[in-house]
């Protein structure tokens, strides 16, 4: 092992590999600042250019360092306006988006940063040790296991039924789903609930939907209330306030990164989780165990709700690699174009990849470290210039906003009605929002119901019946877990009401 | 009835549309082959139509009591008179006249007018500023996209 690393440390440190790392997480960054271009658009632009370099090393250098900048990228985005444009980074904008709100702009990019930076790395290094381990355990999760995962991913709605929002958060939920078996189902092949419109075919869009949810109502809001871009204390919010983490926020967070960076780079092995699930379980779980008025923080701009998905999708990023550079088999749309470079270069991953090419193998592994390490080095510096759009002029920045949230729905499918879909969505989440509806849940209901249901069609074709959900003990267990997930905030406000109501009545 | 009911009660009324689909509609067309499955494309939608309708009932019913004190930032919908609504509804008028001139005028030509109506309504009056600002992004984020990433975008208006 210790020769292989070798190897691919004086491959990954030579000067062209160096600079293809720094102009690929620069190209990254930038690009996936832009809602609509994720990771996976972003690699797939960018084949190309990479398969015109030849060495099939370097080429591999540039796309990892795409590949992470473009994650990075998007995090930008959903911190500062609200727009997360690929579905790992919805979590993301959970709590920083408040943080950014609260002045924090620069602090939340910062933190960001070092969450990924942590959990790529962590993830690399587990990468190192255990990847053909893990390939085998892997392969144990069937369908019926993915079904309970996404079960405990939905459980993450829990964040956002407060007390007496409980129903409020369920009932987003399963609008949510009922969204995502709008269009051709991957397992039935037949048009559902289109109502005969040629557009609706394929589903309505991640990206329309998540601009509709969340970043058009924020620039309405703006719009209603133009108090709304000035802070409680009266300054604006496009001051860059605080920077710097403090040690106790340094304190908090350090565990939230250590352990989703193993929770989420385990997710990442199994083929078909991937970032997203890993990102809303991460941010589930550490809500879930942390004390109660830290809990209470969760969704109103909390460090460790900020430290938690972005820690778990890095990671999770990097855990993805483990199936593809062992088995041959991509678990993620990402990883799928990524093998497909890899094969137009000559290259087939599989289990003997480590032996016929070491050299790749070792070097993609060290590209990853680096590829991190850059995007560290790139954009601290960057990030108080980077914060500083929110201190565009409140008359340049809401058109702007609304321009990119338009664009992001428009750039990937070319098709005018995703538009208008998108304002109409965006008007009817704008009036749920005035009624308090909490409207993460029905984002991350669409972004699961599509691959809850094709699991649990295909575990229940295999069973021919639920059988699965008790013989299989994996199964069950991870269905109790999220209902114990789901029901403890519930419990737990109810329980708080009557001691208050108790405490009450004797006085 | 507050406005989280009247929701409740829309929600209600679609979920009792999407039931009725799942439940009577939908199984007719399915092939013979597809009944034999323990699961049948309409098996979800079925759970998910009556999940919904108890969730919305339940909010209809206001067995819940919401304990959310109102925030200072939070906008209450019962005085919307008292905010910019007109700007607010100018905008969302000019996104969809946006959607539908992208097509037939072109991306560069619909951006900039875009960028700069939906500027002037929020009040901006530098025009020697804005306008250049406006052709500049619009410029630059078409190149990008289509020169760069290889993403076609119509810059011109049809015909061109």
């Amino acid at each position: 092992m210790l020769e292989g690393l070798m190897v691919g440390l004086s491959t990954a440190f030579s000067f062209t590999n160096i600079l293809m790392i720094i102009g690929g997480c620069l190209i990254g960054t930038f690009i996936g600042m832009l809602p609509g271009l994720g990771p996976m658009s972003i690699i797939a632009i960018m084949i190309p250019v990479a398969i015109g370099i030849g060495d099939p090393s370097a080429a591999l250098i540039l796309l990892a360092g795409v590949y992470y900048g473009a994650i990075f990228g998007g995090s930008t985005s959903s911190i500062l306006i609200n727009a997360p444009g690929v579905a790992s980074t919805v979590a993301t904008s959970f709590d920083g988006y408040p943080l950014a709100r609260q002045g924090k702009a620069g602090k939340a990019l910062t933190i960001a940063a070092i969450s990924s930076f942590s959990g790529g790395t962590l993830g690399a290094v587990l990468l190192l040790i255990f990847a053909p381990m893990l390939a085998s355990v892997a392969l144990l999760f069937h369908s019926s296991e993915y079904f309970a995962l996404m079960v405990v991913g939905l459980s993450a709605i829990a964040a956002f039924a407060g007390s007496g929002q409980v129903f409020k958060a369920l009932l987003m939920t399963i609008i949510g789903l009922i969204m995502s078996t709008v269009g051709e189902g991957a397992l039935f092949n037949l048009p559902r609930f289109t109502g005969g419109i040629m557009d609706l075919q394929s589903g309505f869009g991640f990206i329309t939907l998540a601009m509709a949810m969340f970043a058009l109502p924020e620039a309405i809001y703006l719009v209603l209330d133009p108090k709304r871009s000035q802070q409680e204390d009266g300054s604006k919010t496009g001051e860059i306030k605080e920077l710097r983490i403090t040690r106790e926020e340094a304190r908090a967070i350090l565990p939230v990164i250590g352990r989703q960076s193993v929770q989420g780079f385990l997710i990442g092995v199994l083929p078909g989780a991937g970032a997203t699930i890993a990102s809303f379980l991460g941010y589930a779980v550490e809500r879930n165990i942390a004390p109660k008025e830290e809990q209470e923080q969760f969704g109103k701009g909390s460090v460790k709700g900020l430290a938690a998905p972005e820690t778990a999708n890095n990671a999770a990023c990097t855990g993805s690699f483990v199936p593809l550079l062992t088995l041959g088999i991509p678990g993620s749309g990402t990883t799928a174009i990524l093998l497909g470079a890899l094969i137009a270069l000559n290259v087939s991953p599989g289990p003997r990849l480590m032996i016929d090419e070491p050299d790749i193998f070792w070097a993609v592994i060290i590209s990853m470290y680096l590829g991190n390490l850059v995007l560290l080095i790139l954009n601290l510096p960057l990030i108080p210039y980077i914060a500083k759009i929110l201190a565009v002029p409140r008359n340049y920045l809401i058109p702007f906003i609304l321009f990119f949230t338009l664009m992001g729905a428009y750039i990937g499918q070319n098709n005018a009605t995703e538009l208008l879909l998108l304002v109409g969505f965006g008007v009817i989440a704008t009036i749920l929002r005035f009624a308090d509806y909490p409207l993460a849940p029905l984002l991350i209901g669409f972004i699961l119901g599509r691959m809850l249901e094709d699991n649990f069609a295909r575990a229940m074709q295999l069973y021919d019946g639920p059988a699965f959900l008790w013989e299989r003990p994996m199964t069950t267990g991870l269905l109790l877990l999220a209902c114990l997930l789901i029901f403890l905030p519930a419990y737990r406000a109810r329980r708080a009401r009557f001691r208050a109501e108790g405490v009450a009545d004797a006085d | 009835m507050a406005l989280d009911r009247w929701i409740a009660l829309i929600f209600f009324v679609i979920c009792g549309v999407y039931g009725y689909t799942a439940f009577f509609l939908m199984d007719a067309g399915l092939p013979p082959f597809m009944q034999r499955n323990p699961i049948w494309p309409s098996t979800f939608p079925k759970v998910l139509a009556i999940l919904g309708m108890i969730c919305s009932l339940v909010i209809l019913a206001g067995f819940e009591k919401s304990q959310k004190e109102p925030e200072a930032m939070d906008i209450n919908y019962r005085r919307l008179t008292d905010y910019n609504l007109g700007q607010a509804v100018l905008l969302i008028c000019l996104m969809i006249l946006y959607a539908f001139s992208l097509r037939p005028i072109g991306f560069l030509v619909s951006t900039v007018l875009f960028l700069v109506m939906a500027a002037a309504t929020l009040g901006e009056r530098r025009f020697v500023v804005l306008i250049p600002v406006a052709l500049i992004a619009a410029g630059s984020i078409w190149y990008l996209v289509q020169e760069v990433l290889g993403i076609f975008l119509r810059p011109w208006p049809m015909g061109f």
